[in-house]
């Protein structure tokens, strides 16, 4: 019976192979799930693990690295900061609002898990072209997901990124970040503690929905029968979750839990097996305890069960009536179900008899180990050697129609569903190429970036990441802020073909590499593949989330929307012609092709310093990264955002995407004194123009600022209404 | 002076209520929806959020809750009394204020800054800001469009129970300043007595330069006087 079972669960030969060698015989069907969810590609990162060793980890302020629920920094004065990055790609595609819903509720409690009360979110997200009524469906589906979602659980949402691109078009990412602060002492792990310790599940009650979501969703290919897989999809309840996170934090500030796990991808058998990995521990665990939605659930259902809101607590036995009287107090469902035992083996109980027994480790330790094959694609060579066609001589209709793509226009009708205001810290919120969040009660601001670029990471994944990183770091930079700690979510295409592990290892190097040269640790991450609808995979679309620290806090922080008539515009950093992979290309020409820019490691860390020196020290009231659409997109930006006009000379390359230049707004009696601060740096200096006017004048190209303003604010809400 | 700030299970604002109440001077603290006795409080603020999680329909368990019955009384008793967002929607379920919250008209959640502009300063939520006055104070809601029968509606406009209305930063009201539909662009609502009243806007988001507007003290200033003036 089980072998035809395992391969329904998405189990191959060999590892059911491996099982009957783990246990000795063979496995009984509630132990075969457990194995078929950890050891799924998306619980396990089989194909990924041997690779993501590379990543620089270490620095003297990494509290908690990868592996952990989250990643945890100190921020100095006892205070840490834990951060997570999340992909829910597949259930997005098969149900948009709730598959993006549930991505939110799961990355929040991978934070809250640690101990950290959760201040904020960003939220990465891609389609297919909005010409098409399906990827609009998906685009809306999504953004009302994470509104709905993150709005009522109430945790903001401060920033992100949106990219319409037709390789998304059958496999949509959703990828979300979250961002806790929490007192040194309410730090948690995911530890079983020691023997005697009792397990207390809390939240929802386990139901039928979500199961298999790790196996048979998250870890295959899509094709046309993808809408049949819509019963592994999640359900979220936002109200839930928010009771349990105040529940949480009520125990860690009682000191009532020695350690604490969530129930994600995988269920109850992750959340027995691994915090009793972690410990050396094995544990006792009784299904018949667990409250449950539904009646009549096999073991199977109720080990793979992935139904949200639900936490594990472990908790010393004087303690466990006082972890029910919290769950009582906010109304949350709490049952005793398991109690920590010595020797490592998990034995489940279901009607009263033994269904399970097997050691805790193997279903993480023992997961498969996979070293798939990787080669560089022969066609990339062709790929570099088509260069994109030279620019029009259009300038200003240009211009407007790279106001007009999605991609680069006004994402306000994105960011204005999400509540971004709650808890009075978003000092630079949505919209700003970096998000500075204050901590109340001390003189720290913590800034945020999250990038991602799949075009440069398709011609070029190594050099494409590297500069994911030094993007994001300079944004972060912008706000005042300097580097602490990278997380990443790595979306890719099918493991199983070399080229696509071949981009995955080549991005893992260029995200080490930069991070290796900016002193700033990769502290966890997630790895999405199998993004891939029939024979289109995706772009490789690494995202880099990157957190950096301000303290003290700028008062004044730069913002785009603080130009004024009479300040002068000037560019830091060196220019280039080069378009390749640049949005122009892919707008204008429907161009991919040539070799980007590669990433200048000394010039990042000049470049990126010099913004952190001029937004700590005040001396610019709006600074601007340049990327998609080139200069002259970012110029119009700050003119859009600032309501007035600008006069400049001659743009050599209005449209390229120089990786390490930015732009500042600078009163006229402070020019000099920043120019002198990058010419210690050895970085270029460009004075462009003075603003004032209401036309954007780029040398001879010009835009009225009240087309350009209506071209960039209305792109998406014509689109989608 | 003493302000109870209610929490129920899926209120949100409580913490930056508090927050905003204490930079401004004011004492307040936190209560948990099941408090029976709030004989000690000069004030309640009902904060934002999604109490009982919205389920239902805005506010329809919130009333239920055993705190209610607490407000009512202190609300009857000339107590001030004031529901912001959620809390707003709470009140108005609660018959402590009249008309209902319903879906914006375009259907989507708005998260942004508006302005508002003042009606007249006789209410706990207007006492120390002026007639036409006009506030720049964020919106975050997704039931924020006022609607109230005919008959209601009329008695709210003769009594000069509007507090609040949607305008254009010059104070103008026009059909694009009205970001939800609201009845009349009112964006706050007082009782007859003008002890009660809510807003749909969020004026704790707006007390620190640092979060783009301090245009909310003013408002919360006035919940804080009129808590001095009751207690005398």
């Amino acid at each position: 019976m089980s072998d035809t079972l395992y391969r329904q669960l998405g189990m191959t030969n060999e590892e059911y192979g491996s099982v009957c060698d783990i246990l000795g015989r063979t496995p009984s069907n509630p132990e075969l799930a457990m194995y078929s969810v950890m050891w799924s590609e998306h619980c396990s990162y089989k194909s990924s693990r041997k690779h993501l060793g590379r990543f620089p980890t270490e620095a003297p302020w990494v509290v908690v690295g990868p592996g952990e629920n989250a990643g945890v920094v100190d921020l100095g004065n006892g205070w840490l900061a834990a951060l997570r990055i999340e992909s829910h790609n597949h259930p997005s595609f098969v149900e948009p609002h709730q598959g993006a819903a549930t991505g939110v509720g799961g990355i929040l409690r991978d934070v809250f898990t640690m101990g950290a009360r959760p201040i904020a979110l960003w939220d990465q997200i891609r389609f297919g072209s909005l010409n098409d009524a399906h990827n609009r469906y998906l685009f809306s589906g999504v953004v009302s997901g994470i509104a709905g979602y993150g709005n009522a659980v109430g945790v903001p949402t401060v920033g992100g990124e949106v990219e319409f691109d037709d390789c998304y078009a059958g496999n949509p990412l959703v990828n979300v970040m979250c961002l806790g602060v929490l007192k040194r002492e309410q730090l948690v792990l995911g530890t079983a503690g020691s023997a005697g310790m009792i397990a207390v599940l809390l939240g929802s009650a386990t139901g039928r929905d979500g199961i298999g979501g790790a196996s048979v969703l998250a870890s295959a290919s899509f094709n046309e029968d993808s809408g049949t897989k819509r019963p592994s999809v999640q359900v979220g309840n936002p109200f839930e979750e928010k009771k349990l996170i105040e529940a949480c934090l009520e125990l860690y500030e009682r000191n009532l839990c020695v350690g604490v796990q969530d129930l994600g991808a995988a269920g109850l058998s992750c959340a027995t097996s691994e915090p009793a990995a972690r410990a050396g521990m094995g544990m006792d665990f009784d299904l018949d305890t667990v409250h449950v939605r539904e009646a009549d659930m096999t073991a199977a259902e109720l080990l793979m069960s992935e139904s949200q809101e639900r936490m594990m607590a472990f908790v010393t036995p004087d303690k466990v009536t006082d972890v029910l009287a919290v769950a009582n107090k906010w109304e949350i469902d709490a049952s005793v179900v398991g109690t920590v035992k010595e020797g490592g083996t998990l034995r489940v109980f279901h009607e009263g008899a033994l269904i399970a027994e097997i050691p805790a480790a193997s279903l993480t330790e023992n997961a498969p180990l996979l070293d798939r094959p990787s080669s560089r694609p022969e066609w990339l060579d062709d790929l570099w050697a088509m260069d994109p066609p030279p620019p029009t001589t259009d300038v200003a209709g240009d211009l407007l129609r790279l106001l007009d793509d999605p991609s680069v226009a006004d994402p306000a009708w994105i960011y204005q569903q999400y509540d971004h205001q709650l808890f009075l810290n978003t000092a630079v919120g949505p919209g700003s190429d970096g998000s500075l969040l204050r901590i109340k009660g001390t003189t720290k601001g913590l800034a945020v970036s999250t990038d991602g670029n799949g075009r440069l990471c398709y011609l070029d994944p190594r050099n494409g990441s590297a500069r994911l990183v030094y993007e994001a770091a300079l944004n972060v930079a912008l706000t005042g802020a300097r580097g602490l700690a990278v997380v990443d979510n790595l979306n890719f295409g099918n493991p199983e073909h070399p080229y696509i592990m071949w981009q995955f290892i080549e991005s893992i190097e260029g995200i080490s590499l930069a991070c290796e040269a900016l002193g700033v640790p990769v502290v966890g991450g997630n790895v999405s593949f199998y993004n891939r609808t029939d024979d289109q995979d995706i772009h490789p679309t690494p995202i880099v989330g990157y957190l950096g620290m301000a303290d003290p806090m700028p008062t004044h922080p730069p913002r785009l929307n603080q130009a004024e008539a009479g300040m002068e515009l000037w560019a830091f950093g060196p220019d280039s012609e080069n378009l390749s992979g640049s949005t122009y290309a892919k707008v204008v020409h429907q161009h991919l092709g040539g070799r980007p820019d590669g990433a200048d490691e000394k010039m990042a860390i000049a470049v990126i310093d010099l913004a952190a020196t001029i937004a700590e020290h005040e001396l610019s009231p709006a600074l601007h990264d340049i990327s998609d659409g080139g200069i002259a997109v970012a110029i119009s930006e700050i003119c859009i955002q600032s309501g007035v006009g600008v006069k400049t000379k001659l743009l050599s390359a209005p449209f390229s995407e120089p990786p390490h230049r930015f732009l500042a707004v600078l009163a006229p009696e402070r020019a000099s004194e920043v120019a002198k601060l990058a010419e210690e740096r050895s970085v270029p200096v460009a004075r462009l123009g003075v603003f004032g006017g209401d036309t954007i004048e780029l040398g001879s190209a010009s835009v009225t600022l009240v087309d350009g303003t209506t071209t960039y604010r209305s792109a998406i809400p014509r689109r989608m209404a | 002076m003493n302000a109870a700030v209610v929490v129920f299970p899926g209120s949100n604002c409580e913490h930056d209520v508090v927050h905003a109440l204490r930079v401004l001077g004011a004492k307040a603290e936190l209560v948990w929806h099941r408090e029976t006795d709030l004989s000690d409080f000069d004030g309640v603020i009902l904060p934002g959020g999604f109490a009982h999680g919205d389920y239902l329909r805005t506010g329809a368990i919130a009333r239920f809750s055993p705190v209610m019955k607490e407000v009512t009384r202190m609300a009857n008793e000339g107590a001030p009394i004031i529901g912001i967002c959620n809390g707003f929607q709470v009140l108005c379920e609660a018959g402590l204020l009249p008309g209902v919250l319903l879906e914006n008209q375009d259907l989507k959640f708005i998260c942004r800054p508006i302005h508002l502009r003042v009606e007249h300063s006789n209410s706990v939520l207007t006492r120390a800001a002026s007639e036409g006055q006009v506030l720049k104070i964020p919106l975050n809601s997704y039931e924020g469009n006022y609607k109230a029968s005919d008959e209601d509606f009329k008695a709210i406009v003769t009594n000069h129970q509007i507090i609040f209305r949607y305008a254009e930063a010059s104070g103008e009201i026009s059909g694009s300043s009205n970001p939800n539909g609201s009845m009349g662009a009112a964006a706050g609502i007082m009782n007859k007595a003008g002890n009660v009243a809510g807003l749909m806007p969020h004026p704790e988001r707006a007390t620190d330069q640092i979060l783009g507007s301090v245009d909310g003290q003013v408002i919360l200033e006035s919940f804080i006087v009129s808590m001095e003036t009751a207690g005398v």
